[in-house]
């Protein structure tokens, strides 16, 4: 069921109005039956691998429980007697224990995602090197990919370490820890939430919050706005471009490229909107993935506010870990001793940050370009990062730091960064990628863009007069939001007007909306990751 | 008391509330849809049924092959018949169905003529055309289950109860036609027919193309025997036609199913494609393009000879001494020269 | 104490630490800087910090990241 359908517009209205209508307690278990029914519209058959991976997660974070209980209860009992020594290869030997289960369900649901995911991948690279031995190619697994696994798996295997961590308690009601998996706006592309933060709103009753609801239903319809108005239109003259390299060169490369950040930005954006949108209307609240990302000011302050709730799972389950961990401590001093202190200092640092963004590329989706795609966002990341004693000596030679023009280019240097690291999604594979980035950088054909040449890449007249007005109020918006809450303002407005905001939103996603019949319905782009 | 008052504000606020989006919706949704008043002007035709005052004793269905092919006031004239085309372009049969299960609910014909073309589809075809048909009529039971039947994977039946969400891409094709045709529509049939005047002869034969099967679909049977029950239970006679049109080209094969059909149902079925010397139809002089449609002039041709088998049914009375069916009918003939006239000044 | 503020300061020079606990929630210290922190902080104190107790409620002030080090000194 996309978001972007008129079945899922049903489903919510129906779903609200039991929602609001059946006693609190029983809220969170209408909750479960309407995500299992929302996931089971993309295929009954995935309901077996989200099953699998709820029911391995709950279970091991009860034994994991299990294990501290008998191992505290039995210090607490033999307090007096045992040494100070014995405490401690006690406890130990407590972790010990629960890292097994720890381990045992991180390689099991990790294990799910890259078999699904990844197996293909894995066996077009073996067929490369077969193909080089003169030898015939294995031949694909036809496996359908369940919807949201990564997020679901993601979010699973935060909570069970979490749990292994002592920083919350497991849940023992299946059902609920069922819910907490399967949330399904969340499910489809995210936010991945916590388990600490989701835990505190997802099971108690709530009662009918109109002024929540109100700002659901902008919220929601706001995303609309961004995703059909906006995403959905831009996206014919994005393909027109990337699939015909032979023909679109130069500066429609350029052109390409913002386009699809603009895509991009607007559909994924969007898309959260509308989840969190839906989970207020429903009185949830869901961890914000987004905080105005284009107008940062260095890749690294991009990437805090981009896909948040991703980036701070690659960095607390991931990049600390790993960091922090002994060998890589060692490993550390160890160098500082042998190449000197800028070195050791950085190769803890380094090692991690490299692996964080393997990960993260591969995460987005099983190919060579997006691992190459992360691995450039870390090389440029790494870069900023050494030139951060050139930054300080020309900040302390002019003081521009602060001037509006100078910020103003560090905004646009990062969108275009990002815009031109974002060409790996477009383009077929690598080495195409690198020769259209030469391309647009060499081809000298901006003539064309005054003899008309943006009339031809599938996009008419009337589809820029929208996206120009839809790219302003989305600006605009942004704008506003720097100063605070645009929904608390309108708010504090009469009900005549803010009927009117909403009823001119309403209807410009009703008429303006790239979809039905004549539109492609273009998923979302996040769905498959 | 208070409470009561801010109870009260609020009641009328969501009624306001409810009302504008009703009424936008409602205006966005005339101005959005097609007017087919300039052009495609086919679309238009289902809709103007209703504005229909009385009764007719004969009721043609079908496609493109009933309306533009029988003129109804030449039956008029000639033998003071009432009669009405119900047919839009490429209508498939299940559409002439529902559009006959409609009209027999409203009114009481005692024959229905029932064009055989669309027995050859089994589908439905093309989105425009399943609209064209459908957005016409006024919503029932029937109108339903037309669209349910006539849906393409890529339809849906909320754009139909909705048209705004089929329509909306609209927006940037807005003319002058859907200003003025926004709240009125031009009648633009002769009770169904749509008269065009020019002269294009055929040039050519068809070339008959060999079809891996010619046995018409089943769920095309399924609904020639349900229009069969309904006009018995009606006690509405039926007849079966094939219009004089030599294309799209009407199979020898497909021919014998109808002829079967009819023996084995007792139905009267007039092949027009082998009368041309009866009727006096001449494809040189008597279609508008080349073989596919007649012209006005064969339209009224084959009124004439259509109106002496169908005056012979019992029921299908003369009308013309009728003084209020006399005054309607004579509206629509001063309407129907008229046009005539000035089309054929301008050769369409 | 002391040697905790030396460390901070070489890394930003800018920041006074002894007022300053919004290290975490104002950005000042990056994800970088924390495990630049953590690595200094295991060679001079000898404790080391496991990414667990990386939060943001530890590392806001340089007042809790030395409660953190005393209470990891403590366990051993």
């Amino acid at each position: 069921m996309l978001f972007t359908s008129y079945c899922f517009i049903g489903f919510l209205i129906v779903l609200f109005l039991l929602y609001y209508k059946i006693p609190g307690k029983y809220q969170w278990g209408l909750l479960l039956i309407a995500s299992y029914l929302f996931y089971a519209v993309a295929g009954a058959q995935f309901l077996i691998y989200i099953g699998v991976t709820t029911f391995s997660t709950w279970y091991a974070g009860l034994r994991i429980e299990k294990v501290k209980q008998q191992y505290t209860g039995y210090r607490k009992l033999h307090k007096a007697e045992m040494t100070k020594e014995e405490k401690k290869s006690h406890k130990q030997e407590e972790k010990k224990k629960q890292r097994i289960w720890l381990l045992l369900c991180l390689f099991f649901n990790f294990g799910i995602l890259a078999v699904v995911k990844y197996t293909n991948f894995a066996i077009s690279n073996i067929n490369y090197f077969l193909n080089l031995a003169g030898r015939g190619p294995l031949n694909f697994l036809s496996l359908a990919l369940p919807m949201g696994i990564s997020f679901y798996t993601f979010q699973s295997m935060g909570y069970l370490i979490d749990v292994y961590r002592g920083t919350c308690e497991p849940e023992r009601n299946l059902g609920k820890f069922a819910l907490f998996v399967s949330f399904f706006p969340q499910l489809i592309q995210g936010p991945i939430s916590r388990f600490a933060d989701l835990s505190k709103t997802l099971w108690i009753p709530h009662a009918f919050d109109k002024k929540q609801v109100i700002f659901g239903i902008e919220r929601i319809l706001w995303g609309f706005f961004k995703k059909l108005v906006i995403a959905d239109r831009i996206v014919a003259g994005v393909n027109t471009i990337i699939r015909d390299p032979d023909q679109y060169q130069g500066v429609y490369v350029l052109v390409g490229m913002l386009f699809y950040a603009c895509e991009l930005y607007a559909d994924f954006t969007g898309g959260i909107d509308i989840t969190i949108g839906v989970a207020q209307v429903l009185g949830i609240k869901i961890k914000e993935n987004f905080e105005l990302p284009y107008f940062s000011k260095s890749i690294k302050e991009y990437w805090r506010r981009w896909h948040i709730t991703m980036g701070t799972w690659f960095t607390d389950y991931i990049f600390y870990p790993i960091s922090v961990s002994m060998p890589m401590l060692r490993l550390s001093k160890c160098s500082r001793a042998k190449f000197g202190e800028a070195v050791g200092k950085r190769v803890p640092v380094y090692c991690a940050t490299i692996l964080v963004w393997f990960t993260t590329g591969i995460w987005h989706g099983a190919s060579w370009n997006f691992i190459v795609w992360g691995l450039m966002n870390c090389l440029v990341i790494m870069v900023s990062q050494e030139m951060e004693p050139f930054y300080r000596w020309f900040h302390s030679k002019f003081s521009v730091k602060d001037r509006w023009l100078f910020r103003a280019f560090q905004v646009g240097r990062t969108i275009l960064l990002m815009s031109a690291l974002r060409m790996f999604d477009c383009y077929r594979d690598v080495p195409l990628t690198f020769r259209m980035f030469g391309n647009m950088l060499t081809g000298r054909n901006y003539s064309v863009l005054f003899q008309g040449g943006l009339m031809n890449i599938g996009l008419t007249a009337a589809d820029y007069m929208v996206l120009s007005i839809g790219v302003v109020t989305m600006l605009v918006v942004s704008l506003v939001q720097r100063r605070g809450s645009v929904r608390e303002a309108l708010y504090a407005k009469s009900p005549a007007v803010q009927l009117g905001v909403v009823y001119l939103l309403l209807f410009s996603v009703l008429i303006f909306g790239a979809y039905g019949i004549g539109y492609d319905a273009s998923q979302f782009i996040y769905n498959q990751f | 008391m208070i409470r009561s008052i801010r109870k009260k504000r609020t009641v009328i606020l969501a009624g306001c509330a409810i009302l504008v989006f009703v009424g936008s919706f409602w205006f966005f949704t005339k101005l959005l849809m097609p007017k087919y008043m300039d052009e495609v002007i086919d679309g238009a035709l289902i809709a103007e049924y209703y504005q229909e005052e009385t009764e007719h004793d004969v009721i043609f269905i079908g496609d493109c092959e009933v309306y533009e092919n029988i003129s109804p006031i030449t039956l008029w004239e000639e033998y003071g018949m009432t009669s009405y085309i119900r047919g839009s372009a490429q209508q498939l049969i299940w559409q002439s169905y529902y559009l006959l299960e409609e009209m027999l609910a409203i009114e009481k014909p005692k024959v229905v003529v029932f064009n055989v073309l669309s027995m050859q589809y089994n589908e439905p075809q093309k989105e425009a055309y399943n609209r064209m048909t459908l957005d016409g009529m006024k919503w029932s039971l029937s109108k339903w289950d037309s669209i349910q039947a006539s849906m393409l994977p890529e339809e849906s039946m909320v754009e139909y109860l909705f048209p705004l969400l089929r329509f909306h891409s609209r927006f940037s094709e807005l003319n002058m036609e859907d200003i003025q045709y926004l709240f009125h529509k031009d009648k633009i049939s002769h009770n169904g027919y749509y008269m065009r005047t020019g002269v294009k002869p055929v040039t050519t034969e068809p070339t008959k193309r060999r079809l891996p099967d010619y046995r018409f679909g089943e769920k095309a049977y399924e609904y020639l025997d349900r229009i069969t029950t309904l006009c018995e239970e009606n006690g509405v006679t039926l007849i079966l036609m094939k219009a004089p049109s030599i294309y799209p080209v009407w199979h020898e094969e497909w021919d014998q199913q109808i002829v079967d059909y009819a023996e084995e149902h007792h139905l009267l079925y007039l092949n027009f494609l082998e009368l041309f010397e009866e009727t006096g139809i001449d494809l040189t002089t008597d279609t508008y393009d080349a073989g596919l449609h007649l012209n006005v002039f064969g339209a009224e041709k084959l009124a004439s000879y259509l109106g002496k088998i169908l005056s012979e049914i019992p029921g299908v009375a003369d009308h013309r001494e009728e003084e209020k069916l006399r005054q309607i009918w004579e509206e629509k003939i001063e309407f129907y020269y008229q046009k005539k006239e000035e089309q054929m000044a301008i050769g369409k | 104490m002391e040697e905790l503020l030396e460390i901070l300061q070489e890394m930003h020079p800018d920041v006074d630490f002894e007022l300053c606990d919004t290290l975490i929630d104002d950005k000042i210290l990056d994800s970088f800087d924390i495990v630049e922190l953590v690595s200094e902080i295991s060679n001079t104190f000898d404790v080391r910090i496991p990414a667990e107790a990386i939060v943001p409620e530890n590392f806001n002030s340089a007042e809790t990241i030395y409660a953190l080090i005393e209470s990891l000194e403590n366990e051993d």
